[in-house]
């Protein structure tokens, strides 16, 4: 049996960069807030302190920092008529654990959404008619415009330090930033980073084939810098160990040093540590949320009775719990009704290797999670989707994150796997091998769904959440065709040779493609289709918030931590300025 | 290598195995007792002769034949050349080792919940084996398949013997008594590759020669000062290691 607890106003399920960020900006309402984390405290000394945090087999092939699959994970199947199995392994995407989350070992990419990927369904139809949607792909609008959240973003922005240029600053286009990006009210906080070898070939290629290069925005400060709330960044050294590692210096930015610091000195707020959560608690109605229940790190459970529960615990384990908990109908594809579950998305994405002769030195291993330059031209609605033949395109760039040799070993197409030509091939190339990567979007389609697998359990028994996923027509045709202008780019900046490639199709689990997993309990302003109002407030259970990408309802062709953190700003004063003034649903059924 | 001739081992271990289960009767009463331990001690020496690296580090998981298949098959896969170290002094083979000995051997953040199915290839690991037990049958399953097809244990094939039996692995072509040919050889793989190129703290990537080899200036990464001077030129540097800082 549970014991229960004293209750608490505000409980924050998950404490990574959502659950701190909500923790900060709530502070003032003197509110008691609870934070629950099943991972353990961390912080940047002594935890990522050089060189231990160097550890290539540690971090980025044993996943210390991360989930741990043998006591949760998930099961997976392309398709309905598959079974599906566990996840055995960590692989295709890297859900974070522990305080921080994945805020403490991400890239950096920072990205605002264009206009068009928060308005995907009504541009879509106003530019070529409801036709061009084909059978089954769920477009739909966000419920919220970018204009009204081109604050939260800029805030999330100076929280996070980002280092970049504009390329719309209300309303004027500025040649070296994103000129497809909507209007900013204000320059990024930082100048961009510094530009590697292969950066500085990428510029020149794409705007010698008349495109737009601009730095990719970046979480990695270019330069020492104090954010609104005080606190302060080192300048980043561009160590190459940084996606899938911590940050020595406080460069990269992550809420363990930023908002959590911040929300921790509010006499109100509470972190517990290893303490997952089961399952939401409702009552008799269904309607309302009195709590959750959760295990400690010696197995106990208890009931922690609240008024306000906000789900904070990734876009995964966010839909996860609702399914758990019974908050929202849960999808069924055969009859297409329910929205808990729906519109699960991911990355589409693809690209091309660019070998360079042994005169070229790219020196890979000088880069920073998030240091590149990147194009838009064929991204969101910036490009003709008739004349394309797919909807959503993706962002195309070169990055230098770093090559760290386990992972990082190019060698060119033909290249045996092992033997005396494939040592030599390695050698040859390492030092000389750049890429054109595009990141592509992934609509929301029918056939991609999350719900409860019948079979497979987690270690406190609760059954695994089944993903049935698979890349579709739509995004096959986007990852085939938008690899060819990646090649095309890469044979403009000198490659010698130069391989194209995309993620696998059919969809594996198996490779590391991207944590980029969206949808599965998304916002909107039809309760039918979302599972959340603009607001981000479960429709049927108007005491619960839902934070992450889970949100989303179809994936941009951009990393999601931009949009997420704006909307975690976005949730935090709709909480303030309207909730808790007056509890109850923020828009009517 | 030549030490082991597999006959002699083979040989050897009839011995010791037979001395060791009289050994465990006798210990049982008597723990510790001289007689128990003479067979071993008498024959240690001679086994042992000639393969001093390996004594100094000694093997955590691995019996003496796995030992000297592991040492075979990485001698194919990642031979000494003129480019570079061979896997084998570069210390792969104590890296394998004590990975299979330690957590991720044993199955540390490995799912190993039934019921349990093939799958899809793009569905992943689906055996009911730790990395440690999956390394151990296909070991003794490619050399069943080496003394069917060519009437030797791997270890005592001719390089191109092995390369050819390596190459049929891989491909997925030998049919072995367990596992997956080609799964099984992805994870030797894998295992091979994180030791030659890895911190020469977990035992492989010996003075950090792959490193040099390849131009990897190791750990911490200080680059602010350098990246734009560094454009397009090769970088001047000695790798430094975790365990350098030790
Ligand atoms: C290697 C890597 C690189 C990435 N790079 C980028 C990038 O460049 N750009 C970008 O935009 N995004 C990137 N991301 C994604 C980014 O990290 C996430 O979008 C972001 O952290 C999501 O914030 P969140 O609050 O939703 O989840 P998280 O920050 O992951 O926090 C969720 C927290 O909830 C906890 N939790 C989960 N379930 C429970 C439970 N039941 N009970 C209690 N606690 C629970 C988890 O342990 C975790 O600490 C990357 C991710 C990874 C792994
Ligand atoms: S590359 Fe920069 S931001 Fe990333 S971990 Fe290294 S120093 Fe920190």
């Amino acid at each position: 049996m549970a014991t229960r607890l004293n209750p608490v106003d505000v409980l924050l399920v998950g404490y990574g960069w959502t659950g701190g960020i909500i923790a900060k900006e709530l502070a003032s309402t003197g509110l008691k807030i609870l934070a629950l984390e099943r991972g353990g405290p961390r912080d940047t000394n002594p935890d990522f302190l050089e060189p231990a945090k160097d550890d290539e087999l540690r971090f980025a092939l044993r996943h210390e920092l991360m989930q741990d699959v043998s006591k949760e994970t998930l099961t997976f199947r392309n398709n309905r008529a598959q079974t599906a199995l566990p996840m055995r392994q960590l692989g295709s995407f890297l859900p974070g654990n522990g305080v921080g989350g994945a805020g403490v070992h991400w890239n950096g990419v920072t990205w605002r959404f264009n206009p068009w990927d928060h308005s995907a369904r009504s541009q879509t139809v106003a530019k070529y008619g409801e036709k061009i949607i084909p059978e089954g792909m769920f477009l739909q609008d966000w419920g919220v415009t970018y204009d009204e959240l081109e604050p939260y973003y800029d805030k999330f922005e100076k929280t996070c330090g980002i280092s970049g240029k504009a390329g719309n600053l209300n309303g004027a286009k500025i040649a070296g930033g994103n000129v497809f990006e909507g209007p900013r009210k204000n320059e990024y906080p930082n100048p961009p980073l510094k530009q590697t070898h292969g950066g500085a070939l990428f510029e020149k290629a794409a705007k010698e084939l008349g495109y737009n290069p601009f730095p990719t925005p970046s979480a990695n400060a270019s330069r020492v810098y104090t954010n609104p709330d005080g606190v302060t960044f080192g300048e980043c050294h561009y160590c190459g160990f940084c996606e899938r590692f911590g940050c020595e210096v406080n460069a990269k930015a992550s809420p363990h040093f930023t908002v959590m610091p911040i929300a921790a000195k509010n006499p109100n707020f509470e972190l517990r540590t290893h303490a997952n959560v089961m399952r939401v608690l409702l009552d008799s109605t269904g309607k309302k949320a009195t709590g959750v229940v959760y295990v400690d790190a010696r197995g106990r459970e208890f009931e922690q009775p609240a008024d306000l529960v906000v789900l904070s615990a990734y876009a995964l384990g966010n839909v996860a719990l609702m399914l758990w908990s019974g908050i929202g109908k849960p999808y069924d594809p055969v009859t297409n009704a329910g929205v808990v579950g729906r519109s699960y998305a991911y990355q589409a994405s693809s690209g091309a290797t660019v070998f360079f002769d042994e005169k070229t030195w790219l020196n890979s291993f000088m880069g920073a999670g998030s240091l590149g330059v990147n194009i838009d031209d064929f991204n969101a609605g910036n490009y003709d989707f008739e004349k394309m033949g797919f909807i959503g395109g993706g962002g195309i760039g070169s990055s230098t994150s770093g090559a760290r040799p386990i992972q990082f070993r190019p060698v060119p197409p033909g290249t045996p796997r092992w033997g005396a030509d494939w040592k030599k091939a390695t050698v040859k190339h390492y030092l000389h091998t750049g890429n054109v990567s595009n990141q592509g979007s992934n609509m929301a389609h029918r056939a991609n769904y999350l719900d409860l697998d019948p079979t497979y359990r987690d270690i406190y028994g609760r059954p695994l959440m089944r993903m049935t996923m698979d890349f579709l027509d739509n995004e096959q045709k986007q990852m085939r065709s938008l690899n060819q202008k990646c090649a095309e780019i890469g044979r403009a900046m000198g490659g010698a040779i130069v391989e194209p490639r995309t993620n696998p199709i059919p969809y594996s689990i198996v490779p590391y493609q991207s944590t980029h997993n969206t949808g599965g309990a998304v916002m909107g302003a039809d309760p039918r289709v979302s599972a959340l109002n603009k607001y981000c407030q479960v429709w049927d259970v108007p005491n619960v918030f839902v934070t992450g990408a889970c949100v989303f309802p179809q994936n941009a062709g951009k990393n999601p931590t931009g949009p997420v953190g704006a909307l975690a700003y976005w949730i935090a004063d709709a909480l303030k300025e309207k909730y808790l003034k007056k509890p109850g649903a923020l828009v009517p059924v | 290598m030549q030490e082991d001739k597999s006959v002699d081992r083979r040989g050897f271990l009839k011995v010791v195995g037979g001395a060791s289960a009289v050994a465990g009767a006798a210990a049982a009463t008597q723990p510790g007792t001289a007689a128990a331990q003479t067979p071993m001690q008498h024959n240690m020496p001679a086994a042992a002769a000639g393969a001093a690296s390996d004594r100094l580090s000694g093997w955590a998981f691995f019996n003496p034949d796995e030992a000297a298949f592991v040492k075979a098959a990485l001698d194919t896969l990642i031979p000494a050349d003129a480019t570079g170290p061979g896997a084998v002094e570069a210390g792969c083979a104590t890296y394998i080792d004590r990975q299979l000995a330690g957590a991720y051997g044993r199955g540390a953040r490995l799912y190993l919940q039934g019921p349990f199915a093939q799958g899809a290839p793009q569905q992943g690991y689906q055996l009911p084996l730790t990395p440690a037990e999956h390394i151990r049958i296909g070991i003794a399953d490619v050399n069943a398949y080496a003394r069917k097809t060519k009437q030797k244990l791997f270890q005592d094939l001719a390089p191109a013997d092995r390369a050819a039996i390596m190459t049929e692995v891989d491909t997925g072509k030998a049919e072995l008594a367990n596992v997956a040919a080609g799964g099984w050889f992805n994870m030797f793989l894998a295992l091979t590759m994180e030791g030659y190129f890895g911190d020469p703290m977990y035992g492989g990537n010996k003075d950090k020669a792959v490193w040099k080899m390849i131009g990897f200036p190791g750990v911490p990464g200080m680059y602010s000062e350098v990246i734009e001077q560094y454009r397009n030129k090769p970088y001047p540097h000695t790798p430094k290691s975790i365990q350098d800082f030790a």
